[in-house]
């Protein structure tokens, strides 16, 4: 079932066209990858969508409500963690709550327990190491009351090993209570590791060119990163863009 | 507070080897006591006449902590009505820059000359040199915001109202104390100004009684005096902001 629908996108900015007839859409607890080059206008399509812009032409639907420019209809984990330095790590991860209204400590406190930031509740952000600053972010977003979370290349400012990490977390807590996740990438491999489905998108303007269907089970071990059929599929969407660029 | 104590020995023994130089040199030159009198001679009087003083004392006191919660006041409240309404930011700023660039030692007597010699006058004089430091720095705060700190709080829908109360005025602070700590000693200075146009006391009415009637020890007990008062002003805001401010990264405590 459709949860979040883009249809016939388009935004240009001082007549260069960005988005081209953007067309893709979300179903109810699928995690969704958007997989292109830098400069693909992948901020541009988070904007959009977070209702901080308004598209030239289309529709952006949440559950069959037009969402265009309307703010706070979604989650939202930017790339860098975005924490507030003068709050505790537990007043900031129900900062998405206190937005849209109520906030719920308890659940907040569970939450980072199961994050593995117990006893870091009352510490500040710049006491944490980039990895738990990310996972305490990734919390404010799954604890918002929004349907839909956008992740905005949340890792890529991390090295490898705290990477691999994360994702595997991620995939963790995903597996756990399934919210619905739109996440935008550069990483062929992380698209592949994480989602169900993965948009590839062209440059200048963009454009969906290709959907790829994730072919491997869940839940996923790191192990995968080394199968045959992982490296197949890899190498799948390599040549797409490779095609692309010609 | 401990470290106050423990960095403070330094320029303090630096202090008394100035009292002591002063002293030597001026018993030995046998420089007269109206031109410039010994440091024991001014701490005397100090002790000495500690009942009239203390009277002087308590009404700058309360006449610069009163002009300083005005003046903090008006400086937040133009801050935050500049930072929120940008057509207002840009028809008063210039003015603004523009009343600091009034002499205050030529605009105190004219407010005597409309309002009279009662505390308005006064409290306008104090208000004028506190608020400007105040309202620069908190606006330069509100402004500095990390714009993906802004980014992250309007993608998650917060209004106006929020960006600015959760984020802009808490992101502003560590700014907003350096301006309040120009204005807490600007404050006192401006007591003093407006005192001399006259009052009934005051350490500025003290200070113009002792130097006509060539009472130079009591001319310096009045400059210990204006400077003591910066000092414990200045000192009670540092210790409101460590307080307020605990995010702040304390590197300085480290070294």
């Amino acid at each position: 079932m459709i949860q979040l629908s883009i249809d016939q996108l388009s935004k240009s900015f001082d007549s260069t066209l960005v988005l081209n007839n953007l067309t893709f859409h979300i179903n109810y607890g699928e995690f969704v990858s958007i997989l292109g080059p830098s400069g693909s206008g992948k901020s541009t399509i988070f904007n959009l969508i977070g209702g901080l812009l308004l598209p030239d032409s289309g529709t952006i639907q949440l559950k069959g409500e037009k969402i265009n420019g309307k703010r706070g209809s979604i989650s939202y984990m930017p790339q860098t963690p975005s924490l507030l330095p003068w709050r505790t790590i537990l007043q900031n991860v129900l900062l998405g709550q206190e937005i849209q209204g109520k906030t719920n400590p308890e659940t907040a406190r569970k939450m980072l327990y199961k994050a593995g930031l117990k006893g870091y509740e009352n510490a500040y952000p710049q006491e944490l190491s980039g990895g738990m600053k990310q996972r305490a972010a990734f919390i404010r977003a799954l604890l918002s009351p929004q349907p839909v979370i956008l992740l905005d290349e949340p890792f890529s400012a991390l090295d490898e090993l705290t990477r691999h990490e994360m994702q595997t977390w991620l995939l963790d807590i995903w597996n756990e209570h399934k919210p619905t996740i739109l996440f935008v990438t550069h990483n062929i491999e992380e698209a592949i590791y994480l989602s169900d489905r993965i948009l590839l998108l062209s440059t200048k303007p963009a454009q969906v060119v290709q959907e790829v269907t994730v072919p491997f089970t869940r839940p996923r071990k790191e192990e995968l990163f080394l199968d045959e059929n992982f490296l197949a599929c890899k190498r799948g969407i390599h040549a797409a863009f490779k095609l692309q660029q010609r | 507070m401990k470290n106050v104590f423990v960095k403070g020995w330094r320029p303090a023994a630096v202090l008394l080897l100035l009292f002591i130089l002063w002293e030597i040199a001026v018993k030995l030159a046998d420089v007269p006591a109206w031109l410039l009198p010994p440091p024991t001679d001014i701490f005397k009087e100090a002790i000495e006449g500690w009942n009239g003083l203390q009277l002087h004392l308590r009404s700058t006191v309360m006449l610069s902590l009163l002009g300083f919660a005005i003046g903090t006041g008006i400086g937040l409240l133009t801050a935050v009505l500049l930072h929120l309404i940008p057509f207002i930011r840009e028809a008063i700023y210039p003015l603004l820059i523009l009343s600091q660039n009034v002499p205050i030692i030529v605009l105190a007597p004219l407010l005597v000359v409309w309002l009279g010699f009662g505390i308005l006058p006064k409290l306008i004089v104090i208000t004028l040199v506190c608020f400007f430091p105040i309202t620069v720095a908190a606006l330069d705060g509100f402004r500095q915001t990390p714009g993906e700190l802004k980014h992250y709080m309007l993608m998650a829908g917060a209004s106006k109202d929020q960006l600015f109360w959760k984020l802009e005025l808490p992101y502003s602070l560590p700014s907003l104390f350096s301006g309040l700590k120009i204005s807490a000693t600007y404050s006192v200075m401006g007591a003093v100004i407006s005192e001399w146009l006259g009052a009934k006391a005051g350490i500025g009415v003290y200070m113009t009684l002792a130097s006509s009637s060539f009472r130079t020890d009591r001319v310096f007990v009045a400059i210990f005096a204006i400077m003591g008062l910066s000092l414990l002003f200045f000192g009670a805001i540092l210790l409101a902001e460590r307080l307020l401010v605990k995010w702040k990264p304390r590197e300085a405590k480290k070294k």
